[in-house]
């Protein structure tokens, strides 16, 4: 066992091997969170009046609010005043092509493994990069546009699709839905939006990468996917940030509206900061993900591998609003180290034959605290709703945990409802057939986290995949059973 | 709401009242340490009131239309129109027991009947125990119900003046089970009572306890009871509670068990009545090696509502825990579950099970469930589960095809449906009692 002690040291110790800071010269608000700051947000990003208001809406909810208490997390309280909430790679003009890019940032994704160009040309891979808060580069834009499709950053939308934005933006999350919320809707400088029109099948995946990377700079993205009637779409967010020593707060807003008989695949691998080996640093990700399914025949599959952040609080929902509508929540998040996440799923079953189905696998190391909150909701009138969840956990070392707070809220006498969640590490027996058959403990670990996985992972659109495997393995390298 | 809340405030400034004037009669027992526990509850009570549903252990019950009766809460010393024939209807028939008839909270002794006789046994009232057991009373009353921080536990225990008080000393084994009967009798007035039980079980003794609890009269009953349950190193103890008021009853039960090396506790809670009823059951392992069993059945009908909450507490290595509660819930009713399964950081090779089962007959029935595992160590096994449905169409089908009416056969999988927690229930008088109250209640 003392063998076990040894490699899960070497684990626990692996640094973080995405941490650099790229010199661009930064266009910096100051420090600080009043009516002023969300005035001038709203000025540099040229936004409409109403925008403004209904910025100042959110900020006036804001501050009315308390941070919310009840998850099983512990940080230091946050300075709101002593973040900056708003910083922009300088920029003269708009990017025709990737070419004019600043080469530093270019660099910055390189060094990431994801050379853009390589991407574009080989993957088919449309990126709207996010450096920091404000687009630097969207690519295979006019590819899509012949389709009708929007892919563009929330201040483009603003500017260019403003009663679009207008009518969905708040409508699944409303400014005054939570605390965090709140301040995401008052100062959010960008993010992405995506508009499929009616019966469109968008043939690839529209994806993200954000990364932070202003020193005390709070990242609040605000992401608005609406998929009109009979439409598709996959949508790919990836995070990696450098490394720190200060806490950085990170609030962002995603909200998904699926039409009648539409469908979409929001997939995410979260890579921040998780702070290092004592637990110093790290990103606080306070993220609110709702989607909606608006119409009939409906379905929002939200599917997440979450391996970095010091603090994580997710709940990707959806609101099963359409008859016959389907939700999924599809998770892996891993915690090591002093990390503690507290993620998990909301289904409301409010429609007639409604179903979803939620598969979280958790997996604890380190003196990490690794929490699944959920709940289900089945209202009177959603006859015939269906519901199947499984949430297991997997232990790895002693001094981590790992916790289950499902909620169930059934109104309605047709509805079934079934919930299953095990708690374990990984068997002796398993190890020894795998060591006792040539495989090194090192490797049967990794063999057995990502069959473990591998329900989850197997949602993920293939790019993905490769790296959220990749991911898991570095996480976990040289671990034990 | 704000009226309520005054309402509220009513009945908390009466018991703060009472509690002076209960302070006042004591009569030279201001010195002893239980009347400084007391003190301290009273104190934490104040400070907490009575719980709301903002609370997250509190989120699914609401305990406001308690508030709204005036309750008598002081009661002369016992003075009941009961005869003993009238109690025959509680009894388990054939059964021998000991009984301890409590009425309003208060010991009758007449009623009572103790049937196994030894020094090594005491069954009997708290203040009666009072006498002859000081000590043992001193090392355990109110060691392990916490009244700091869980404002009904705290306002019981200021309040604590009788109860059920049963000790067994090393190595006793008691063949005859204990029947702790309480009668809340709410025919002249809405009654207050806050029964106190303690139950202390030496190393290596045996026993089988059944608790169960009824109301008459047409007034409002509040029942507010605790108890405390110590199992010794090699201990063996069953408990069933039952409850079975009528419909103006409220009741909030706690129970806090504390299991010490070896030990081995069972506890069947039945759900059939009140208005309002909250159980909470935690039972902490102090020793290796400890195994713990929760049954739990609730059959609601009407706009009951039965929140069962509970806690198997693993702080040390090499336990096992067992949980098993089923609900069918009818008409307008509400269920709650709530378990949890808490694993301390040392308590390794850890098995904790827990399953919650639940059937909706009616379109407006509601069930809350909230299985939890809060686990901190690594080598464990545990596993929770829960399903809500309804009468399966399939078995329904089944039973029809071969000539068994509709009404015949819901009886019939829904006693099924209920028969493994039925089969918790070792004493066998009490379990045939347990099933003919379940067949009638299926018969609509």
């Amino acid at each position: 066992m003392g063998n076990e002690v040894e490699l899960l040291e070497k684990v626990t110790s692996g640094d973080y091997k995405y941490g650099f800071t790229t010199d661009v010269e930064m266009d910096l608000a100051p420090k600080g969170l009043s009516e002023d700051t969300i005035k001038m947000i709203s000025k540099k990003k040229n936004e409409p009046e109403s925008m403004l208001e209904w910025r100042l809406k959110a900020y006036k909810l804001w501050l009315d609010m308390k941070e919310p208490k009840w998850a099983n997390i512990k940080y230091p309280p946050i300075d709101y005043q002593d973040i900056i909430y708003y910083a922009a790679p300088k920029q003269k003009k708009k990017l025709n092509s990737l070419d004019e890019l600043d080469p530093e940032i270019r660099r910055t994704y390189e060094k990431l493994g994801i050379p853009l160009v390589e991407q574009m040309m080989l993957a088919g891979v449309a990126v709207d990069a996010v450096m920091d808060s404000v687009s630097v580069a969207t690519t295979y834009k006019e590819k899509l546009a012949e389709l009708g499709i929007i892919f563009c950053s929330m201040s483009e939308a603003i500017e260019n699709h403003k009663d679009l934005v207008m009518k969905y933006l708040g409508s699944v999350v409303p400014q005054s839905d939570n605390f965090f919320a709140a301040l995401n809707s008052a100062v959010f400088t960008d993010g992405s939006f995506v508009y499929i029109p009616k019966g469109v099948r968008c043939p690839m995946e529209l994806s993200t990468y954000f990364r932070i990377n202003a020193e005390n700079s709070g990242q609040f993205e605000r992401t608005l996917i609406i998929a009109d009637e009979g439409s598709y779409v996959s949508y790919l967010e990836g995070c990696t940030a450098p490394m720190r020593d200060e806490n950085q707060l990170h609030a962002a807003v995603v909200e998904l509206i699926a039409l009648k008989d539409a469908e979409i695949k929001y997939s995410t691998v979260q890579n921040w900061y998780p702070g290092d080996k004592d637990g110093k640093g790290g990103i606080y990700n306070f993220v609110t993900k709702r989607g909606i399914c608006f119409g009939d025949n409906s379905k929002i599959s939200w599917t997440q591998v979450e391996t970095g952040s010091s603090i994580t609080w997710k709940y990707p929902s959806v609101i099963l609003k359409g008859d016959n509508s389907i939700g999924e929540f599809y998770s892996v998040a891993l915690t090591n180290n002093h990390q503690q996440a507290d993620t998990g799923t909301k289904m409301l079953h409010l429609g007639k034959n409604t179903k979803s189905r939620i598969v979280s696998k958790g997996i604890s190391a380190g003196k990490s605290q690794n929490s699944y909150r959920g709940l289900v909701e089945v209202s009177k009138r959603a006859d015939n709703a269906r519901n199947f969840s499984q949430c297991d956990s997997l232990l790895m070392g002693d001094r981590c945990g790992a916790h289950t707070f499902p909620y169930f809220e059934i109104k309605n006498t047709s509805a079934h409802v079934e919930h299953e969640a095990t708690t374990s590490k990984i068997g002796e027996d398993i190890m020894f057939y795998c060591n006792q058959r040539g495989i090194s403990e090192e490797d049967a670990v990794a063999l057995i986290v990502n069959g473990y996985a591998k329900e989850v992972l197997n949602q993920l659109p293939m790019e993905f995949a490769v790296e959220a495997q990749k991911l898991l393995a570095i996480s976990l390298e040289g671990s034990v059973g | 709401m704000d009226k309520i809340s005054t309402e509220n405030i009513d009945l908390k400034i009466k018991l703060l009242e009472d509690f002076n004037n209960l302070e006042v009669n004591l009569n030279g027992e201001s010195k002893n340490n239980i009347h400084k526990i007391r003190q301290d509850a009273i104190a934490s009570f104040e400070e907490l009131g009575f719980p709301v549903k903002k609370m997250e252990e509190w989120k699914y019950t609401n305990l406001k239309p308690v508030f709204k009766h005036d309750f008598k809460t002081v009661f002369e010393p016992a003075k009941t129109q009961l005869k003993r024939k009238d109690l025959e209807k509680y009894l388990v028939e054939g059964l021998k027991v000991n009984l301890l008839v409590f009425i309003n909270g208060q010991f009758n002794e007449k009623l009572s009947s103790i049937v196994t006789r030894s020094e090594k046994i005491f069954i009997g009232s708290f203040s009666e125990g009072r006498i002859s057991f000081n000590d043992v009373i001193e090392k355990h009353f109110s060691k392990y119900a916490d009244y700091k921080n869980r404002s009904l536990t705290a306002l019981n225990t200021a309040f604590a003046k009788d109860g059920a008080f049963i000790y067994l000393k090393k190595g006793v084994q008691v063949s005859e089970p204990v029947h702790i009967l309480n009668i809340a009798d709410a025919s002249a007035d809405s009654v207050m009572i806050q029964p106190r039980n303690l139950i202390v079980a030496e190393e290596g003794s045996d026993i089988k306890i059944i608790e169960d609890y009824y109301s008459l009269g047409d007034n409002h009953s509040f029942t507010n009871a605790v108890t405390e349950i110590y199992c010794a190193p090699n201990a063996r103890l069953d408990r069933y509670k039952i409850q079975n008021d009528n419909d103006k009853a409220y009741h909030v039960g706690t129970t806090q068990v504390q299991q010490e090396q070896d030990s081995y506790f069972s506890d069947t809670t039945i759900s059939w009545g009140g208005a309002i009823t909250r159980n909470d059951l935690n039972a902490v392992f102090n020793g290796t090696n400890t195994e713990c069993h929760f049954y739990g059945l609730y059959l609601l009908n009407g706009k009951q509502h039965v929140d069962n909450h509970t806690l198997a507490d693993h702080k040390m290595p090499h336990c096992y825990s067992n949980e098993l509660y089923k609900g069918i819930i009818d008409d307008k009713a509400t269920g709650v579950f709530n378990g949890k399964i808490m694993v301390r950081e040392d308590a390794q090779k850890t098995n904790a099970y827990q399953s919650n089962g639940n059937i909706l007959l009616s379109e407006d029935a509601t069930i809350y469930s909230k299985p939890q595992l809060e686990i901190f160590a690594d080598d464990v096994k545990c596993s929770h589960g829960a399903t809500t449905g309804q009468l399966n169409k399939e078995e329904m089908f089944y039973l029809r095809a071969r000539g068994i009416g509709k009404d015949e056969a819901r009886i019939l999988l829904l006693n099924a449906f209920a028969g493994d927690v039925m089969d918790s229930v070792k004493i066998d008088e009490l379990r045939e009692k347990l099933r003919e109250e379940l067949s009638k209640k299926l018969i609509k």
